[in-house]
């Protein structure tokens, strides 16, 4: 949780000084929902997040350099700098997205769900036994494609676990006034699996219910759809200036802030000193730190990168005029080729 | 055709990032010379376009993601408190949902105006445009429309589309090409904030499902002479905005200010370029394009969205099919590339003013 606030600070610090640039969408608050739920996941498992995603890719263990490098658009990033901060993977931590668009990411979730189901009782690999946690937020469950994968989850059985990230807002837009019930919890039972509440900013009640969900996806009992009560600290993005949320609320969730919570709760029951948090902090610190330099001196990618990705083949758009292929053509960059 | 009164008035800027200023070469009869024009910027021409809407029709509706603060670009400032929340809303985060809810509000007479929050959130709400939106009135026999005749309400969804500098794969996309093969819809762009506040009020009271693009990139850069009384601009009618008789470009929306600027550049150069804002996509002015052409001979499209597909291609075909023996080179079209719209990559994958300079040069010079 430390890394990700950390983190998530050094963020923003950066974007402000030009470093990295575009939408960057930071997570500060929400860390016990990631921390709660993936990490008491194995490296096969699957996540699939939103734009918010810097901290679920570090909790999956995607190192914090790869993922400051990714945000510097750098060739060093998880995705080679062709991502950026909404569009975290790791095909080694099974990281399948970060997703500018919201609900995208849950029919993808849902597929990969399939897939280690399919191994399990098709393919007989008997030990497989993956599991997938869709990320998403309040905003999102009023889209229709949130629907849908509830339904095919129930009605397949399939080991994945929704998790709603509740903060209450969608940039502007109150939860509260924007949904017809806003207890998303119970939209569960109405397709047929059980719908949980917690509170989010608590990171080891979180445990409690993911160790739960994640169990019953485990033993193929299905879906289940976790609302956990949240908030996050900063605005939507770094260019929301965050004006319309009450002081009010913010002061009485900043009072809930799970990593102050947690602290006080190792100090009270003395399972760490002041002094063993302390050594933490420093040494997130200079994770951190070690990170923004990484990516600081790594090489921004070539032009020639740019054409890259699109199909499997880099070959794929085709030969030109000239007989040669496309892409092998300096022209075809210019976007002058036909001339 | 406008009367053109004032050449090459320059434009103050907001924020110098990362555009270069821009002139509109133009100041057109908009009809009334009834002066009070304030300078304002796209967001704020946009606005009052929806203020006057709202007033001027009590059965109007505003409707969208964030809307009621103002939106993510302030488009919709103060249109709640002054219109109430009844009229102007906020709804949840369903594309699909607040599309097809426009449609069904302009079906029983209202004039609904939709936003979507980035263009790039527009495709859950292609299917009700395209299977919908577009054809209610031809399958219903013209019973029921996006658009009833007697009142001339109507369907008329507004979303910002085009790079903005740092936006990435989903902030950044140009979808006109996708509705432009939708017969039924009408597609319209402004290049500046005179013409948005016209072409937006005319969209609004068009009684056809319209699709109206604002160049986001625009939004605060773009600052002009907006007249504050109400105003329409004619749908359908491409407008020159510089003569010239060596070559015609046509191009909409943001991407006419680097088209003009290359122009600047040319002109140096002793090309003497025509530039066509098209303003209308679908249906669009054939007869100007083609008149122009038939002078100049030569005749280069530059777009935002990639070039395979994109909307280039149609006019291309078109000028080719009408002006084959007139033309002097190929048809150039500079464009976006044909991958995803990059994030780090934006500056190579944009069609610059040196990228266009260079197929001026090469069109010329075929």
């Amino acid at each position: 949780m430390i890394l990700g606030r950390a983190f998530e600070d050094m963020c923003a610090q950066m974007y402000y000084r030009g470093k990295m640039f575009g939408f960057v969408h930071l997570y500060n608050g929400q860390e016990a929902v990631s921390t709660g739920f993936i990490k008491l996941l194995k490296q096969q498992d699957s996540v699939v997040s939103t734009y918010r995603d810097h901290v679920h890719a570090l909790s999956k263990g995607v190192p914090a350099r790869a993922v400051m490098s990714e945000l510097f658009g750098k060739t060093t990033g998880c995705c080679r700098g062709q991502g950026g901060s909404m569009h975290m993977f790791s095909r080694e931590h099974n990281l399948l997205g970060g997703f500018a668009f919201i609900g995208e990411g849950i029919p993808v979730a849902t597929g990969a769900a399939f897939t280690s189901k399919y191994k399990r009782e098709v393919l007989k690999e008997a030990d497989c036994d993956h599991v997938t946690l869709a990320f998403f937020g309040d905003g999102t469950c009023n889209n229709g494609q949130f629907f849908e994968c509830l339904n095919m989850a129930a009605l397949w059985k399939l080991p994945i676990v929704f998790v709603v990230e509740n903060n209450l807002w969608a940039i502007g837009m109150s939860h509260l006034r924007a949904t017809s019930d806003p207890q998303i919890y119970k939209k569960g039972p109405a397709f047929g699996m059980p719908g949980i509440h917690v509170d989010g900013m608590d990171v080891l009640k979180v445990r409690e219910v993911a160790k739960d969900a994640i169990g019953r996806a485990r033993r193929g009992e299905g879906p289940t759809l976790v609302e956990c009560e949240t908030y996050r600290f900063r605005g939507h993005s770094l260019a929301d200036p965050d004006e319309l949320r009450d002081p009010a609320e913010k002061a009485h969730y900043a009072a809930r802030d799970p990593i102050t919570a947690l602290k006080k709760y190792l100090i009270e029951n003395s399972l760490a000193s002041e002094a063993d948090l302390k050594a933490i902090d420093k040494k997130i610190d200079e994770v951190v730190e070690d990170a923004v330099e990484f990516a600081d001196e790594s090489p921004v990618p070539s032009q020639s990168q740019l054409l890259e990705n699109v199909f499997a083949d880099p070959k794929g758009f085709g030969i030109g005029p000239d007989g040669r292929y496309r892409c092998e053509d300096p022209k075809f960059t210019e976007g002058t080729a036909h001339v | 055709m406008g009367l053109r009164n004032i050449i090459g008035k320059r434009l103050g800027l907001g924020l110098v990032r990362r555009r270069k200023p821009f002139s509109t070469a133009t100041c057109d009869g908009d009809g009334n010379g009834n002066g009070n024009a304030k300078s304002i910027n796209l967001y704020s021409a946009i606005n009052q376009a929806l203020h006057i809407a709202l007033e001027t029709d009590n059965r109007a509706f505003v409707f969208g993601e964030d809307v009621s603060f103002g939106g993510v670009f302030r488009c919709t400032t103060g249109l709640s408190d002054r219109f109430g929340k009844a009229r102007v809303f906020n709804t949840p985060l369903c594309e699909q949902g607040i599309v097809g809810f426009g449609i069904g509000l302009a079906a029983m007479g209202n004039r609904a105006i939709a936003e979507i929050q980035f263009a790039d959130y527009i495709y859950p709400a292609f299917d009700q445009i395209v299977n919908e939106a577009a054809k209610f009135r031809y399958r219903s026999g013209n019973q029921f429309n996006c658009g009833v005749s007697n009142k001339f309400p109507g369907l008329t969804i507004r979303a910002p589309y085009g790079a903005v500098g740092h936006g990435g794969h989903y902030h950044s996309q140009s979808p006109e090409a996708f509705f432009c093969h939708v017969p039924g819809i009408k597609v319209v762009i402004p290049r500046s904030p005179r013409q948005a506040k016209g072409l937006l009020l005319s969209c609004i009271r068009d009684p056809n499902p319209v699709v109206f693009f604002e160049p986001k990139w625009l939004y605060r850069l773009a600052v002009e002479e907006v007249p504050e009384h109400d105003y329409m601009l004619p749908l359908s009618e491409a407008e020159v905005i510089r003569q010239g008789s060596d070559i015609t470009l046509v191009g909409w929306g943001a991407q006419l200010s680097v088209m003009e600027q290359a122009c600047n550049e040319a002109e140096k150069d002793g090309i003497s370029c025509e530039l066509i804002d098209l303003k209308t996509l679908l249906p669009w002015d054939k007869e100007t394009v083609e008149a122009s052409v038939r002078k100049t001979g030569r005749v280069l499209i530059s777009h935002e969205a990639p070039v395979t597909g994109g909307f280039g291609a149609e006019i291309s075909a078109s000028i080719v099919e009408r002006c084959f023996l007139r033309l002097e080179a190929p048809v150039a079209r500079v464009c976006g590339l044909d991958t995803p719209f990059p994030l780090v990559f934006e500056p190579f994958y944009m069609p610059t003013k040196n990228k266009i300079l260079d197929a001026i040069k090469a069109t010329v010079n075929y």
